[in-house]
């Protein structure tokens, strides 16, 4: 790994976030009005249900995280199509550049860009609803670090079908997220799913992610096994992303298609 | 450094895109790549760069098959331009340059920018967006980006189209110059035959993916019986028997 390049990398998104106060603006928008949005159901369903009555803002922070894991793919996949979108995908797929220093770079780069986005919104929800989700404690690091992985793995899942697919597959990575959502368990347990449902949300680290979330701030009580599992899961499904969009790109160059993606 | 190919052929589908073709690069030479639209040339030009994998045939750096040499070291000292290949636009000129020169491991980084900027009069608009450039000026900014390593190998693909005829005279001179400082060698596609015969010390014609001649400027004018390169580039692309 050349870190030299992975910087080079990274420092053509960070000219590109710099250069703009609207993309900046953009980043910072949407998560602080999903948190206003949810802020205000939240209280309102703290107010109301007995399920939540003993717990300020679990749905709240389910949003704020939900969020992050949003936040950290479509900054992914974003980058990615800024090389489709400025025709830059020649040259940078013919400069010395390894596939494993793209991905770095790009792992990099999006957590600045999610964290851009989401930590206005985190310390928003503080005086707007009471709301921290720091109050989760030091497991949140293992929790954010999980749904980080798993962001990034529907960004590289993505980027692998836009190599083998072309721009056209754009539409997916808007997506994406939220065809995972409805099985991710973020704002009910798991036991709202159909019994056969639950069996396949259960090999998604999301239902163990937001469980745990849940049952720290419900419950009270810090499951390790939970939270050792989720990670599991997460780098489990990081690999195959990496092995898809090796297999991808190995794919494109049989194709052709790397040459003239942006056109 | 020099370039072999051999027996190369790509396949899409049922469309063979280059057939069987051979040739090569040598030290320090200027080769031209000509042929009609969809020819083959870009997917030449795409294997040579390791974008495309061949469907049959090889290609030798050196003596030394392409795929058995480190990806990353043989990219190191290629470079390419095309006025289709463009760089991101809401950078700057500068800090494209420097993203590039990263990428391509130059040493000295700020000292290589200086020299290129100065040699290609980028000085004016080195720190203007790249989107905000006029064709010409993005035809050089390009020109410098591919010449950010001081590569061993240069591929052009069509550098002045669309180029004004002086700042078309003003890339020609610089490459011509560049050569005679530098040790490289250049690969050119281009469908302006005077640059063609300007800059080339030969050139192969391709035609229906296969290359269907081979050799100096003058040494094709004459065996085709026409005047200049213009008119042998017309011959060959309309005569149907050319291929056999």
């Amino acid at each position: 790994m050349n870190w030299n390049k992975v910087y080079g990398l990274s420092l053509r998104h960070f000219y590109l976030i710099k250069s703009s106060f609207p993309r900046i603006l953009d980043l910072i928008y949407w998560p602080s009005i999903q948190i206003f949005l949810w802020g205000f159901i939240s209280k309102f369903f703290t107010l109301s249900s007995s399920y939540y009555n003993n717990t300020v803002g679990v749905i709240l922070s389910a949003a704020i995280l939900y969020d992050f894991l949003f936040r950290s793919s479509i900054s992914y996949n974003m980058m990615f199509l800024e090389e489709i979108w400025s025709r830059n995908f020649t040259n940078l797929f013919i400069s010395p550049i390894k596939l494993k220093e793209i991905i770095a770079a790009l792992t990099l780069t999006a957590i600045v860009r999610t964290l851009i986005g989401t930590v206005p919104a985190v310390l928003l929800a503080i005086p707007m609803f009471g709301v921290s989700i720091f109050k989760i404690g030091l497991p949140l690091i293992s929790l954010l670090l999980s749904l980080y992985l798993f962001g990034i793995t529907l960004g590289l899942l993505v980027t692998s079908g836009l190599i083998r697919f072309g721009p056209s597959f754009e539409n997916i990575a808007w997506a994406s997220l939220f065809f995972l959502a409805p099985l991710g368990c973020i704002y009910y347990p798991i036991e709202i799913l159909p019994e056969w449902l639950q069996i396949t949300a259960k090999i998604l680290p999301l239902v163990h992610i937001f469980e745990e979330m849940r049952n720290i701030l419900i419950n009270d009580i810090i499951s390790y096994t939970q939270i050792l599992l989720a990670i599991v899961i997460s780098v489990f499904y990081f690999i195959v992303g990496v092995t898809i969009f090796y297999i991808s790109y190995a794919g494109a160059k049989i194709r052709g298609t790397l040459i003239n993606i942006g056109e | 450094m020099k370039i072999e190919v051999k027996n190369l052929e790509k396949k899409f589908k049922d469309f063979t895109a280059v057939d069987n073709i051979n040739f090569f690069i040598k030290d320090g030479q200027t080769l031209g790549l000509l042929g009609p639209n969809g020819c083959g040339k870009t997917t030449t030009i795409g294997m040579l760069l390791g974008l495309i994998k061949p469907s049959k045939g090889e290609i030798l750096i050196d003596g030394i098959n392409f795929d058995e040499l480190n990806r990353e070291k043989i990219l190191s000292k290629f470079n390419f331009a095309s006025p289709y290949v463009e760089l991101p636009k809401k950078l700057t000129v500068k800090q494209n340059l420097e993203i590039y020169g990263r990428l391509y491991g130059v040493k000295n980084l700020s000292q290589r920018i200086y020299e290129i900027s100065d040699d290609l009069n980028l000085g004016l608009f080195i720190n203007k967006k790249t989107g905000e450039l006029s064709s010409g000026q993005k035809n050089r900014v390009s020109l410098a980006k591919s010449l950010i390593n001081k590569p061993e190998i240069l591929f052009l693909d069509e550098p002045t189209a669309s180029l004004d005829p002086d700042i078309g005279d003003f890339v020609r001179k610089y490459i011509e110059e560049y050569k005679s400082k530098n040790k490289i060698s250049i690969l050119l596609a281009s469908h302006n035959m005077k640059e063609v015969e300007r800059l080339c010390d030969e050139v192969i014609m391709m035609k229906e993916g296969k290359i269907v001649d081979r050799g100096t400027c003058n040494s094709l004018i004459e065996k085709h019986g026409r005047n200049n390169l213009e008119d042998t580039f017309l011959k060959i692309a309309r005569n149907k028997n050319e291929l056999e």
